[in-house]
């Protein structure tokens, strides 16, 4: 459903993604794995198409159609949507305001989308979205967001990271919830526990995805080398041909 | 309820109900309200025991006296409007206000100017609140589409012990003309003051807005907030000042400046502290929309002008 082919992105000089492939099926909830400073979030933005990630080779091909020269608002208007990994304040917009906009449930159901991200509406839809909200209260209410867009795919942009252990089950029920009803996940992470409930994972190294395969495959793989590799930017060749 | 000023007063009344003024107020046995076309009085009705209010037309103004009396706990607000449907002309008023011991009063200001083409209305306010009072004051401008307004607001408040002040300037709708707010407040112990300016500056707007919070009294808190777009070729410079002088004051400047088009702004933020126990802290920024805050509504199918007027909207809120 989501196909990426010989993806390349200079910035400043500097080569981000790297002749990056992927192809991700229908249904899937994908995650893309790396350390720091590999590409993950300037993937998702390329994705999602920001102007100034415009990509200088490669294609984008989802729902069948080459999206690679879609701007932003074309590629919203297939289906698609994106969560930053810091997301932004709106002074003066209510958490109610924020869920409605593009929303496709009625007030009720938006309600309901606060409740599945573990925040009480009655306590959050009066409250404007600045900065008394803590970076995992922000966090949960953009993957609110998300779920009252109802999208075909949504790229999550480490949903889970600032967010308390206890609250952690809660919002993978959500990203869950949101796969059932048919949206495609790109999950960008670096939480190794994601491995429960995602379909395949791809790690990142250096803007290329190294490795696709089963969650614990990767996970394992990524424990082992990766984070002892430590060379961001700079591919292990021979960790490249390893099985493991 | 015939007046001598009765078709005037209707038509002013028409203008400060569109603009969110509370329609309800003439049917209301208990409503207080005053209401001001130029220098005369077209209609004025207090309910409110403890409130005297004394007006005085003049030559070339009018004079205010405005007294909520101690202990006395208004719970609907007072309704002020001041307006000019001519399209050129002078309003000059001289508020006195004061607030006594131990009340709790609102009051809501309208000014309409819809036709202006060369108008100036000037206010010279002198404000005092008494000890444990509370004062909020909510002023809502409309400055009609032609620009010829000039507006000069200048208040000189002192707030006794315990007291409260909450003030709300906005002029969104219409175009501002030219705009120059000078408040200057002095705090005793435990007072605490909030300014708040919101201005959305459009065409050849100019606007000025000069907060000055003196805090001279221990534990006394001072906020000078101000959100400010400028679009067009509209000029604003925002001038915030905290002087602490007594232990633990605490004061904070909060400017905030959205710049499209050819606009300019300017912000200056003036921090002073003399006393080793008290703090003030500032922010100040100016510049364009935040490009992730679009992209971030972008991303919810709105399309980029739209997502610019809600950020904008949001923060004139």
């Amino acid at each position: 459903m989501l196909e990426i082919k010989n993806l390349k992105l200079v910035l400043n000089s500097k080569t981000i993604i790297d002749d990056l492939n992927l192809k991700i099926e229908e249904a899937e909830i994908h995650t893309i794995l790396g350390v720091n400073g590999t590409g993950k979030s300037t993937l998702a933005y390329v994705l999602m198409g920001l102007p100034e990630h415009k990509p200088q080779q490669g294609k984008i091909i989802f729902k069948g159609k080459d999206i690679t020269n879609f701007s932003l608002s074309e590629r919203v208007k297939t289906g698609m949507t994106l969560t930053w990994q810091e997301p932004a304040g709106f002074e003066g917009l209510t958490v109610e305001n924020y869920l409605e906009l593009g929303a496709k449930r009625n007030n009720a159901d938006i309600k309901d989308c606060l409740n599945r991200v573990g925040l009480e509406p009655k306590e959050y839809l009066e409250r404007e979205i600045n900065e008394n909200l803590s970076g995992g209260e922000r966090k949960r209410i953009e993957l609110a967001s998300v779920l009252a867009l109802k999208p075909d795919l949504a790229i999550l942009d480490e949903p889970d990271s600032g967010i308390d252990l206890l609250a952690l089950p809660t919002i993978y029920e959500a990203i869950k919830f949101l796969n059932e009803e048919g949206c495609l996940i790109v999950w960008i992470t670096h939480n190794p526990d994601t491995g429960s409930i995602a379909t395949r994972t791809s790690l990142i190294c250096a803007g290329r995805i190294i490795k696709t395969g089963k969650p614990m495959e990767m996970l394992n793989f990524f424990k082992i080398h990766c984070k002892e590799c430590g060379h961001i930017n700079i591919i292990d060749e021979k960790l490249l041909k390893s099985e493991n | 309820m015939k007046t001598k000023y009765f078709k005037e007063f209707q038509n002013l009344f028409k203008f400060y109900k569109n603009l969110g003024g509370n329609k309800k107020i003439l049917k209301s046995q208990n409503s207080s309200y005053l209401f001001v076309d130029r220098n005369k009085v077209l209609n004025k009705n207090i309910v409110e025991k403890g409130v005297e209010v004394k007006t005085k037309e003049k030559k070339d103004g009018l004079d205010i006296d405005l007294r909520v009396k101690k202990g006395c706990e208004i719970s609907k607000p007072l309704h002020l409007c001041f307006g000019m449907l001519h399209k050129r002309g002078l309003q000059k008023i001289n508020m006195n206000l004061i607030i006594e011991d131990n009340v709790k009063v609102k009051i809501l200001a309208h000014c309409i100017f819809p036709n202006a083409e060369k108008i100036i209305h000037r206010m010279q306010a002198k404000l005092f609140i008494g000890k444990n009072s509370e004062f909020e004051y909510n002023e809502v401008h409309y400055h009609g589409e032609y620009g010829g307004t000039e507006v000069i607001p200048h208040l000189e408040g002192r707030m006794d012990e315990n007291s409260r002040m909450k003030s709300e300037f906005s002029l969104i709708e219409g175009v501002v003309g030219r705009l120059d707010i000078d408040y200057c407040l002095d705090l005793k112990d435990n007072a605490t003051c909030e300014l708040l300016a919101k201005v959305y500056g459009k065409s050849k707007d100019e606007i000025r807005i000069k907060d000055t919070i003196h805090l001279n009294g221990a534990y006394s808190k001072g906020l000078a907030k101000s959100r400010v777009i400028v679009k067009d070729e509209a000029v604003s410079e925002v001038i915030g000042e905290i002087i602490a002088n007594f232990p633990y004051a605490r004061g904070h400047v909060d400017c905030k400046e959205i710049v499209q088009d050819r606009g300019k702004a300017k912000a200056y933020p003036f921090v002073s502290v003399t006393n080793s126990k008290a703090k003030v802290t500032h922010e100040a920024a100016i510049g364009s929309i935040d490009k992730k805050q679009v992209q971030a509504l972008m991303v919810k199918g709105l399309s980029e002008n739209e997502a610019v007027d809600i950020i904008i909207r949001g923060l004139l809120r």
